[in-house]
């Protein structure tokens, strides 16, 4: 957003031209799909489409800019007690508003994280985003009376408008709110990585003192990185509070900004596509395996744990068949097929694969 | 020609079905429909099956102990089962892992009620992953029996009206504890450790109603948080503040540490530890495990609490027996505990209710029978209380005291009460199971 402010004409840039088909052809596959599928599948696609805005900002900070953040589950929250507190005591505000609020508070405390970051690397740095995701959710325990305590803020879900009938399922309707926030960071995400700031992320991640020498302020540029991808997790958040209809400690643990973590990872670092695959394997994968413990027959120790043991076993077969995140192996595949097929003939050398390039597409 | 006589034979028999099915059904209704055929009366029932979910701790820190308890309530539907069902009807039970989150909590109910298609939400666990779910339940309009959690929420019946609690609410639990500490323990200075959510907090409105709230000071009252384990200094401080008896509203894990730390710095006051934080073979286990085997259960010695069912060590008891013999055949390799107790006895409960509301139920009238008849002839030492004004469970519980050999003797009758209402005895005699072990 911020390079649409330094340079105006970016607006109308052949990026955008490009990027923008993409998207509304994205937003019509995905509308028509969530009218195809049920109410709970519905549900599903919206969980989907939350990770993804989580995961996608959180791979524009590690995997281009190389700032690691073990403290995205954190900023989620902050989204989510916001929109909790925007619709405490049944007020009502448009969900766009409750984004927009919540999207705006989660980047000003970005800045402030920002500044400290951009002073940190490495270990450090991760460590001082993990301080955040351990500490953040005792806030709300502390305050019992603003944040609930560990109940938490209940969320009503949004209603669906009358015009859609009074069968429509709110999950469909939770899910279209959810798709068009997706699809809309992933334009302006994609545009912003094409421009001069992406590369400037890129640069300043691959050696900070050349980017510093070829005229990029380096601290500016990894606080901007920060509070882009902090505005992205409180959008995430807000969303996910309305999803779950909960807002408590409990759901903004550390596992959750090692869930994103994992997501990127197995998606693809430094790619927004591979932001969209971790989601749907952070969602898809533990539901296929949640209803074993009842229906298989072992012992219940071991029955209780399958889910998480295969959960966990996947995830590692994953990587070691796919060390460059499901992105890197589908370019992969791509390049092989080319390479063999004989389509482009410049771009066929087996196992090079620029998998760090942020994906055209959305 | 052979086809079309085929053909109207069939269909004349079809009739004659469908005839005899209407005036069967027709039959049923006029008395309390328990003969007829099944029909498929509601999402989740066939004319075969019934299905019900549940959302449980079955990994995580709540789920030492808790994890038992849906696999024992499976257990009893299996005994069902195998012994024909109710109404020729099997039970199918299907329960998730909330690992205690509320958000995976919301989206596995869904799971449960949009996908599975469950008739009823069963023993679902937990008082902040449940609160998650009331609202969007109740607006499914699905029946939400015996919530696995004696928050006086579930108890909510123009908001909430097909959510049922189960087992006794936390603050009738304190009055009633409180009563006792009154009684047997009156000169000595009271107090509290308490979970900070709804479990705790329910249960010292229900101290405070009864010792006032002024007795205990507010060196004495401290909480602690299920995501941090260090709770030395609230031992510390209620060493402090000088309390010989300690109230423990907490979970298994969390009485532990609480034994532990006092052990640790030489603090033995007396405990009185609600029902659910203080099961013996839960609690053995976990001293053991938390101290690496230093200390074990003779730290419970001379522990107060309080139940609402059979002694799980009364072999005696027709009850136990029962239960304990469905334990040994469908679950053997879990313990038998009070969270086995727990959950076996909160499926008879819920057979019961299926029984009470006739052959062919829907939601509504489901939910309406439980309103309208009397559960009676369960395991429990106390009445249920639902009505249709009231969603209670159980409304009340009988002292017992934990021994240095881990035996646990009831002592006193069982006193029922409400919430703002006075503790009354109650009088009822316990009931025994029937001989085929099926409501």
């Amino acid at each position: 957003m911020v390079a649409v402010r330094a340079r105006p004409n970016r607006l109308v840039s052949p990026t955008l031209r490009r990027h923008l088909p993409l998207a509304l052809g994205a937003g019509v596959v995905l509308f028509l799909l969530s009218t195809q599928i049920g109410a709970y599948d519905d549900y599903n696609l919206a969980a989907v489409a939350i990770y993804a805005i989580a995961a996608a900002g959180l791979n524009l900070l590690t995997g281009l800019n190389g700032q690691l953040s073990l403290g995205h589950g954190a900023l989620m929250a902050i989204g989510a007690y916001t929109a909790s507190l925007l619709l405490k005591d049944h007020r009502q505000f448009p969900v766009v508003v409750v984004l927009m609020i919540a999207m705006l508070s989660t980047g000003v405390i970005g800045i402030v994280f920002g500044f400290a970051a951009a002073r940190l690397r490495g270990p450090y740095l991760a460590g001082a985003t993990l301080t955040l995701a351990v500490a953040l959710p005792q806030v709300a325990t502390r305050y019992k009376s603003i944040f609930g305590g560990e109940s938490g803020l209940t969320v009503p879900q949004p209603a669906p408008p009358a015009w859609l009938g009074a069968d429509f399922p709110p999950e469909r309707w939770l899910a279209w709110i959810a798709l068009a926030a997706a699809v809309l960071t992933m334009l302006l995400l994609a545009n912003l990585l094409r421009s001069s700031v992406g590369r400037a992320f890129k640069a300043v991640r691959d050696d900070e003192a050349a980017a510093a020498l070829a005229g990029i302020n380096v601290a500016r540029t990894q606080v901007l990185a920060f509070v882009i991808s902090a505005a992205c997790a409180g959008l995430a958040g807000a969303l996910f509070a309305y999803w779950s209809g909960i807002t408590s400690p409990a759901g903004f643990s550390l596992a959750l900004s090692l869930q994103l973590i994992t997501a990127i990872v197995i998606g693809g670092l430094g790619s927004l596509a591979g932001a969209v695959w971790g989601s749907v394997v952070l969602v898809f994968v533990p539901l296929l395996t949640s209803g074993m413990a009842s229906r298989v027959n072992l012992p219940s120790s071991v029955a209780d744990n399958l889910p998480l043991a295969i959960y966990g076993g996947i995830l590692v077969i994953a990587m070691l068949v796919a060390p460059h995140g499901i992105q890197g192996a589908l370019r992969r595949i791509l390049a092989i097929g080319r390479a063999r097929w004989g389509h482009t003939p410049g771009g066929g050398q087996k196992g090079v694969v620029d998998w760090d390039d942020p994906a055209p597409d959305t | 020609m052979k086809r079309v006589m085929g053909g109207s034979a069939l269909r004349i028999r079809a009739i004659a079905i469908v005839c005899l099915t209407g005036l069967l059904a027709a039959c049923g209704t006029s008395g309390e429909s328990t003969s007829g055929t099944n029909t498929a009366s509601a999402p989740g029932i066939t004319a075969t099956t019934i299905t019900i979910g549940s959302t449980q701790p079955l990994t995580g820190r709540a789920a030492p102990g808790y994890s038992e308890i849906s696999a024992s309530s499976n257990a009893y539907f299996q005994y069902l089962n195998a012994h024909g069902g109710i109404f020729g009807r099997k039970i199918t039970y299907w329960y998730y892992d909330d690992g205690y989150n509320p958000t995976n909590t919301a989206s596995l109910t869904r799971k449960l009620i949009l996908e599975d298609k469950v008739f009823a939400m069963f023993s679902a666990l937990g008082t902040p992953t449940h609160l998650a779910v009331v609202d969007y339940i109740n607006t499914q309009k699905v029946p939400d029996l015996f919530v696995s959690s004696g928050c006086n929420c579930w108890n909510d019946v123009s908001n909430h009206p097909y959510t049922f609690g189960w087992q006794p609410d936390y603050t009738i639990e304190g009055k009633i504890l409180g009563q006792y500490i009154q009684q047997n323990l009156s000169g000595k200075k009271v107090g509290y450790f308490y979970q900070n959510d709804e479990f705790g907090l329910d249960g010292v409105k229900g101290l405070d109603a009864q010792l006032g709230a002024s007795s205990v000071d507010s060196a004495g009252r401290q909480n602690y948080v299920p995501t941090n384990t260090n709770i030395g200094p609230q031992i510390a401080a209620l060493q402090a503040s000088g309390a010989q008896v300690v109230v423990s509203f907490s979970i298994p894990a969390f009485t532990a540490l609480a034994l532990l730390g006092a052990a640790k710095i030489g603090y033995h006051p007396i405990w009185v530890v609600s029902n659910v934080g203080s099961d013996v073979t839960t609690l053995t286990g976990l001293l053991k495990a938390f101290s690496q085997g230093k200390a074990g259960g003779q730290l419970l010695g001379g522990m107060v609490t309080d139940t609402y069912l059979p002694l799980v060590g009364d072999s005696s008891n027709p009850w136990i027996k029962l239960f304990k013999g469905i334990h040994d055949q469908y679950v053997s390799n879990l313990p038998w505990d009070g969270n086995v107790l727990y959950g076996i006895a909160q499926a008879y409960t819920f057979v019961q209710a299926i029984k009470a509301a006739g052959r062919n139920p829907t939601r509504a009238s489901f939910v309406k029978s439980l309103e309208t008849t009397k559960l009676t002839g369960g395991p429990g030492l106390a009445p249920l209380g639902y009505s249709s004004s009231n969603h209670l469970g159980f409304l009340g519980v009988q002292i017992a005291v934990i021994a240095a050999d881990g035996t646990v003797t009831t002592t006193g009758p069982v006193y029922t009460s409400s919430d703002s209402g006075p503790i009354t005895q109650y009088n009822g005699s316990p009931s025994t199971p029937p001989a085929s072990g099926i409501p």
